[in-house]
């Protein structure tokens, strides 16, 4: 092992834990794409896999009668995935190295769980869509990547894998490069990155393979390292959605009454001029406490709590924003919507939507069109959308929503559909704009 | 601006913080009767810290519940009634033993303290009309946990199905209910072992003494070393003998192992944990080995 990445002690590692930064990202492939041995062996050469789990995952694929350590093993959780070998719902996977801890959402490739890949997406900073090299990108692959775009993943990366398959052919890689490529110009995807791969043997993976000389770019994992991360975030547009009124009614804290929240955009700072959603109060920002500390300023997603010079009324639902600088509260939302249930969304339907910190209803207004996620095309005939389907909806919405667009920020323009008889979540929305 | 991007960056342990103290206030905003679940393990302590940040100076708004399997060990009930004493929180305590005597669970003899927990538990949250209650489980523990969402939906026998779980997008949690049922929440199920032990080496926080190495009368049972004791009456071939150790989790006594440890600081646990090549509920609970599926089974009937 050359890279430097595996020298490392964990304890080496575990020293720089506490100062190390995050990232998330979202894995898509099909079953069949390599993408369980893939996480695997990320798992496995950076050593975060116990010998204890890698002993029941040898055990297992003894008594399978395969030839080889079945690292798929390692994320199939649970016993009825087991029995059938495949990944049916998002699973989360933590692993870190010196500079990164990581956390993956495991997400299943097939037709049907689009809901899970919009799920683990969700909370991204990456994307990795597997592609088999003996079979070029596929219906599948295409799929993921729209997945990704519309949920605005702003780092993509195509792992080209089985490359020990196709004898290393540098061809092949630079097809399925090219034909990637002319397809992501129709997304939204700020930074793409191709790598070719063998997850069963580990060349590029951690290690730079001796089998693809041809290839000069970054190994997986050092991609995955070293993918700046820090600037995705809105950090000009003040948005501080109002979670829960702190006051302690205590005789030590008598007056004292804040606003706890996670700030979803800009920076705040106490002095500033704010202004309270949807009543339009002005006041300023008196200070901002992060438990018994005040600082000075807060920024996503730092969850802090902060107090406002006026007593004016402020309440769970309401968002700070600057005076020169606030989203609009509308009551007419335009956005992208993924359907996860059986029963169809359709014209007429009410449902229980949550924004941010608000809970209120929502009655679908219009479904304008169904996109083709495999094609991109707008079937504009439609008049529902089915478990798994994505289109663009109408909603008039009870109260005001205090919302952006989703392409502006990930928090302010993201809500989730309710069933108001089930209780369960069954939709997931992209603002596209309010008016 | 003048600040730079750079600048504006959060550790990951900071990250961490930040999401579960916004999951404990979500919770705190949107359930009528939340409680927190309390072992005196480190995971619930941690817990115990971000309960105390998200809503300082105020006090935690909600009870905490602590299941006695009447096999505790005192140094955890020890820890338990400081930190409940120092945050001026409720504490409700939850007895197997009562439970048995009320026959609410049956102890046929053969059944871990750990499974008795389950009935015992569903009948406290049930007696005590919770409608959502915050557990210590992280999803690095362990395959089944992997999969298990923040709010962890439980029917009105407080079973989870694995298969009827809840999208959880981005930070939009759904706490809808029906009468009867409640939501598990689980606000650290990013944290990994490590994490825990960096957090509670940087916030200075007290745990039970039994995590520190310490001399103990043990003996071997099964691969594992288990204090000796009272409910752990012997069997033939075993005994016991002093050895220097600490214990990686808390739990039930007679099914806890400890592990043969000179890290008496945290900073000495963070090394030995960094370095351990066993995860730790494989090296030292012995409820977990019975299957390889066990863990999956206790959850679906109500475990934490």
């Amino acid at each position: 092992m050359s890279d430097q990445t595996t020298d490392l002690t964990k304890a080496e590692v575990a020293e720089q834990t506490r100062n190390m930064d995050l990232l998330r990202f979202a894995t898509a492939g099909s079953v069949d794409d390599g993408k369980s041995t893939l996480i695997g062996r990320l798992l496995l050469d950076s050593k975060s896999i116990f010998e204890d789990q890698l002993e029941a995952v040898e055990a297992t694929s003894q008594s399978k009668g395969y030839d080889y350590t079945d690292l798929a093993l390692l994320t199939d959780g649970l016993r009825s995935e087991r029995e059938q070998g495949i990944t049916i719902d998002v699973a989360y996977r933590y692993f870190a190295t010196p500079s990164r801890k990581f956390i993956i959402a495991d997400t299943p490739g097939h037709v049907q769980y689009t809901r899970n890949m919009v799920t683990g997406a969700s909370t991204a900073d990456l994307g990795l869509v597997l592609v088999d090299a003996r079979q070029g990108l596929t219906e599948q692959s295409r799929r993921h990547a729209v997945i990704l775009s519309l949920l605005r993943v702003p780092h993509l990366v195509l792992a080209v894998n089985k490359m020990d398959l196709v004898d290393f052919d540098e061809a092949i890689y630079e097809r399925i490069h090219a034909e990637f490529t002319q397809f992501a110009t129709k997304l939204n995807i700020p930074d793409l990155v191709v790598i070719p791969i063998s997850a069963l043997q580990g060349d590029n993976v951690v290690t730079r393979s001796e089998n693809m000389p041809w290839y000069s770019g970054p190994t997986l994992m050092h991609h995955l390292e070293h993918v700046h991360v820090a600037s995705d975030r809105d950090l000009v547009d003040v948005r501080f959605p109002v979670q829960y009124v702190v006051r302690p009614k205590s005789d030590e804290h008598h007056d004292y009454r804040g606003y706890g929240g996670m700030v979803a955009g800009g920076v705040l700072k106490p002095g500033d001029e704010v202004v309270v959603l949807p009543s339009g109060m002005t006041s300023k920002i008196a200070g901002i406490d992060l438990f018994d500390r005040e600082i000075t300023e807060a920024f996503p997603p730092m969850s802090v709590t902060v107090r406002l010079e006026d007593d004016v009324d402020v309440s769970r639902g309401d968002m700070i924003a600057r005076v020169n600088n606030a989203p609009k509260p509308s009551q007419d939302i335009d956005a992208m919507v993924c359907w996860m249930t059986n029963e169809p969304l359709r014209p007429r339907q009410k449902l229980a939507i949550k924004h941010t910190t608000r809970s209120a209803r929502a009655l679908v207004k219009d479904i304008q069109y169904r996109l083709d996620v495999n094609t991109l095309h707008r079937d504009q005939d439609t008049k529902e959308l089915g478990l798994n389907e994505i289109g663009r909806v109408q909603l008039r919405t009870t109260v005001p929503l205090l919302c952006d667009p989703y392409s502006k920020n990930r928090t302010t323009g993201s809500f989730i559909l309710i069933d108001e008889a089930t209780g369960v979540t069954v939709g997931a929305g992209m603002i596209n704009s309010g008016s | 601006m003048t600040a730079t991007h750079a600048d504006y960056r959060l550790s990951q342990l900071d990250q961490l913080e930040a999401e579960s103290i916004h999951i404990f206030r979500e919770v705190a905003a949107e359930f009528e009767k939340p409680v927190l679940m309390f072992s005196g393990g480190k995971d619930s302590i941690v817990m115990m810290r971000l309960a105390e940040k998200a809503f300082y100076p105020a006090k935690i708004p909600f009870p905490v519940l602590q299941v006695d399997t009447g096999y505790d060990f005192p140094e955890v009930l020890a820890c338990r009634d400081n930190w409940v004493s120092r945050l001026g929180a409720r504490l409700i305590v939850a007895s197997v033993e009562e439970a048995i005597a009320d026959g609410v669970v049956i102890d046929d003899g053969k059944t871990s303290r750990n499974r008795l927990q389950i009935g015992t538990l569903l009948n406290a949250l049930e007696e005590g009309g919770f409608t959502a209650a915050f557990g210590g489980g992280r999803r690095d523990e362990e395959k089944a946990r992997a999969k298990e969402r923040v709010y962890s939906h439980r029917d009105e026998f407080g079973q989870w199905d694995p298969k009827m779980q809840r999208p959880e997008l981005w930070s939009l949690y759904n706490g809808r209910i029906h009468e009867g049922e409640h939501m598990r929440i689980f606000p650290i199920s990013n944290w990994t072992e490590l994490d825990i032990w960096h957090y509670i080496g940087r916030e200075g926080i007290e745990i039970p003494s039994i995590y520190f190495s310490h001399q103990r009368r043990v003996f071997e049972r099964d691969g594992m070393l288990l204090t000796e004791s009272d409910y752990n009456p012997l069997r033939s071939g075993e005994t016991v003998e002093e050895r220097t150790v600490r214990f990686r989790t808390v739990g039930d006594l007679t099914l806890t192992g400890c592990v043969e440890s000179e890290a008496d600081t945290i900073d000495k646990i963070i090394d030995e944990v960094a370095i351990a090549r066993v995860t730790e509920r494989g090296a030292t609970r012995g409820d977990d080995r019975f299957s390889e599926a066990a863990m999956e089974d206790r959850k679906k009937e109500g475990y934490f």
